[in-house]
């Protein structure tokens, strides 16, 4: 592959979109620690909401970059940066972590010592539900993600200078060692962030299905980046609403995954109908909850699948602008759907103000750390071996 | 040779994607409308290239999948909620859970199936067996490691020396002109070929037949028709009389009865005395049981006077002194066990019915011989009905 094909600078950055960012998450942090002083344990579990947002994107960022690496991808190496910016939350995790790790006892029921004495399911969970050795597993989830956003970026960053194509056979290696580990970690992120909430409740298929939120996160964010640059011009010339397809294809496939594995989840637990596993679902058809678990069925399934179901769909620039927007907005409201319920007030459902706060710092957040990293880092992967074939990649 | 001089078109043959790419962008630029590419396998930006637009076929998979969703939920409201309904797990008869996997399934079903099979009717004319392309230079060329490109005759710019012109100009390697193939009788066809289809399917129906029916036979499924089981009526093995059934254990009481335990003898009715008391309700029963069962012989008012008398030994009349003096405990085992030539009611009526008919036939026994004081109370009764 000669390195002299491809000469491409990639336009500045504005200095607007720090600016913008900063304003944004300077007016969530605001926002977000008066939230804090309203009412702590609304507030709180909101943080979690968006903390895992910002999970499910970092992580699902470093999923999607072995995945490229491992089916050996072409259409994807242009936008391989993009999404290993997206990738580096999960640095920022380390930090966003603390707020959660000092209020656990708000949080999680099993944290509760006198609670648990007098509970004898949670006495048999207490083995694996204790407050060290939940940080443990938190601490071990955030360093391997780390570790591995660090070694495949590394990899990718310095065959920009060496074009050398054994960094691209190390990534292989490594993507093939991620994969499981990742199934592993997200499963046990899963069960530990969000399932924990109601400790007497559980669902093998959960892992799953924050998997496939997880990922849908990530290839909406990815896109919604791509568009907004491909329109404002920063991508290279080459670059074409083909390449878009399989960004629509794989949101409308893992958008088909999530409902079936939603699906698949209510399903068996409404035919078994077993009193220790349907209360979870009775609980959020409660009240006011039945709006917010049919209106779950429609943002995060019907109205994305009817938008991405046509060929066309899945190319034209304008829809997966607002397809990618929708899917961001349906995963939260999916962590929504399932975090807000276990916080203990009311029977039914209330909303506050509250609940909107922590949103707008994650925007800040992504559109801040997307700048850190396009100032710093070349927007195209120049020495990957794939990448002219990428860029000539047509539908 | 096996052509026609008709010509179908002109095809050519290029190296690599890239030059089919451009030949391809190239002839439709230069305004070619029937053109067709075949390459060995698909080729990234072809559909650009040809200027291609969507194919319909996914209108075809639309439609069939939202009838197959629509057919499923349908067919299973109407199976599980109207036409038989039945409790389930305790689920009601219309649970769309429960419904939805199967909806999925015939959406797919139907949804594959109908674009396999309208890619190939509507979109391939399949069987299409005398494409003119078929069997020629090109096609195998292509179906290996060539890239091929056909302008057809029908196009109406379509000239022969100006395109082999201009494939020339693109860089083909071979340019072969396709020509019509001469009207084939395919052998399936031929009355011979028929005869003889129809011919083999006879003789191996036959064979068939003998053989599993005649020489080599099998119940084909014999497991619920040849049981080890009691079959009622029937002799059994089972047991040292060698009846398949058996009889209850003695002093076994039915359901609903009690015993009798005056069967046949003469006078037990000492012991006997009515349980019921003659309410309006019980000589009611009574009158209805007796005017079926009795009243044939006995008549209606008990006179002995039925359309019966002189054909039988006449029933006698229940007015008798010695009726009239019988316990109620005779005149039910008179009833339950019956005399001289009247048969026994106890299969017929039950033990309370029987009871009632007792009451019933001491009432018609005091109509008949009213006292004056009873005379004085009906006219009491029926002077307080006029008021």
């Amino acid at each position: 592959m000669s390195n002299s094909a491809i000469e491409f600078k990639a336009k500045q950055i504005p200095d607007t979109l720090s600016k913008l960012g900063l304003i944004i998450l300077a007016i969530g942090v605001v926002l977000g620690i008066l939230a804090f002083y309203t009412d702590h344990s609304r507030a709180l579990f909101n943080y979690l909401i968006a903390f895992m947002f910002l999970l499910s994107v970092g992580v699902g960022s470093i999923f999607l970059i072995s995945l490229e690496y491992i089916t050996g991808a072409v259409w994807s190496v242009p936008f391989r940066r993009i999404v290993e910016f997206l990738a580096s939350v999960t640095i920022l995790l380390f930090i966003l972590v603390i707020p959660l790790l000092l209020n656990m006892h708000d949080l999680f029921h099993w944290t509760h010592t006198e609670a648990v004495a007098g509970d004898e399911i949670l006495k048999g969970k207490s083995p694996y539900l204790n407050t060290s050795f939940f940080i443990i597993r938190v601490l071990a989830g955030l360093v391997i993600w780390a570790f591995f956003y660090f070694a495949f970026t590394r990899n990718s960053k310095k065959q920009d200078l060496s074009q050398d194509q054994h960094l691209t056979t190390k990534n292989i290696r490594l993507s093939a060692v991620f994969i499981p580990i990742f199934a592993i970690t997200i499963t046990v992120s899963a069960v530990d962030w969000l399932m924990s909430l109601e400790p007497h409740w559980f669902s093998t298929i959960f892992g799953i299905y924050f998997f496939s939120g997880t990922v849908l996160a990530a290839l909406a964010a990815a896109t919604l980046i791509v568009v907004l640059l491909k329109e404002k011009g920063f991508l290279h010339p080459k670059i074409i609403d083909d390449h878009l397809y399989s960004f629509g294809a794989l949101m409308f496939a893992f958008i088909n995954f999530w409902g079936y594995i939603a699906f698949s989840q209510y399903m068996l637990i409404w035919y078994a109908n077993l009193p220790e596993e349907n209360f979870w679902f009775l609980h959020r058809w409660e009240g006011g909850w039945i709006v917010v678990s049919i209106l779950l069925i429609i943002i995060h399934f019907v109205v994305p699948y009817s938008a991405l179901l046509s060929q066309p769909a899945k190319i034209d620039p304008k829809r997966l602008k607002f397809a990618s927007i929708w899917i961001m907005f349906a995963h939260l409201f999916d962590l929504y759907w399932l975090i807000m319920p276990n916080l203990e007030s009311e029977h039914g459902y209330s909303f506050s103000s509250i609940d909107l706060v922590f949103p707008v710092s994650v925007v800040g957040i992504l559109i801040l750390v997307f700048n850190y990293n396009a100032k710093k880092y070349n927007l195209l992967p120049l020495g990957d071996p794939k990448l002219e074939r990428g860029l000539n990649f047509r539908l | 040779m096996n052509r026609t001089d008709k010509i179908f078109g002109i095809a050519a043959l290029f190296d690599t994607p890239d030059a089919i790419i451009n030949a391809a962008e190239k002839v439709t630029a230069a305004g070619y409308k029937k053109i067709d590419v075949n390459t060995p396998y698909p080729v990234h930006g072809m559909n650009k290239a040809m200027k291609l637009k969507p194919s319909k076929l996914g209108f075809i998979t639309l439609f069939f999948g939202l009838s197959g969703a629509a057919f499923a939920m349908l067919f299973m409201f109407w199976a599980m909620s109207l036409e038989y309904p039945m409790i389930i797990g305790g689920k009601p008869f219309f649970s769309l859970p429960a419904f939805i996997p199967i909806t999925f399934e015939v959406t797919v079903l139907l949804a594959t199936l109908s674009t396999v099979i309208g890619m190939l009717t509507f979109f391939f004319n399949y069987p299409n067996n005398n494409h003119p392309l078929n069997g020629t230079a090109y096609i195998k060329a292509v179906a290996v490691d060539k890239f091929g490109i056909c302008i057809e005759a029908s196009d109406n710019k379509f000239d022969k020396d100006v395109i082999e012109q201009l494939l020339h100009h693109l860089g083909a390697n071979e340019i072969e002109t396709i020509y019509y193939p001469k009207d084939e009788v395919y052998p399936i066809f031929q009355p011979k070929y028929l005869m003889f289809l129809a011919a083999t399917a006879i003789a191996t129906s036959l064979v068939t037949y003998f053989v599993l029916n005649k020489l080599m036979f099998m119940d084909p499924f014999n497991w619920m028709m040849v049981q080890d089981k009691l079959i009622p009526q029937e002799k059994s093995e089972v047991f040292e009389d060698g009846f398949g059934m058996r009889k209850p254990v003695e002093g076994t009481v039915a359901r609903g009865f009690i015993p009798y335990p005056f069967m046949g003898e003469p006078t037990p009715a000492d012991v006997l005395s009515n349980p019921f008391l003659p309410t309006r309700e019980n000589i009611e029963l009574g009158k209805k049981k007796y005017l079926i069962y009795c009243s044939p012989c006995h008549g209606n008012y008990a006179e002995g006077d039925s359309r019966l008398r002189g054909q039988f030994p006449n029933p006698p009349t229940l007015h008798s002194v010695r009726s009239r003096e019988m316990s109620d405990g005779m005149l039910y085992h008179i009833i339950t066990n019956g005399q001289n030539i009247m048969p026994s009611y106890a299969s017929q009526v039950t033990r309370e019915e029987r009871w009632a008919i007792v009451n019933y036939i001491r009432v018609l026994q005091r109509a008949k011989f009213a006292r004056e004081s009873d005379l004085q109370e009906i006219k009491k009764e029926s002077a307080a009905n006029v008021e």
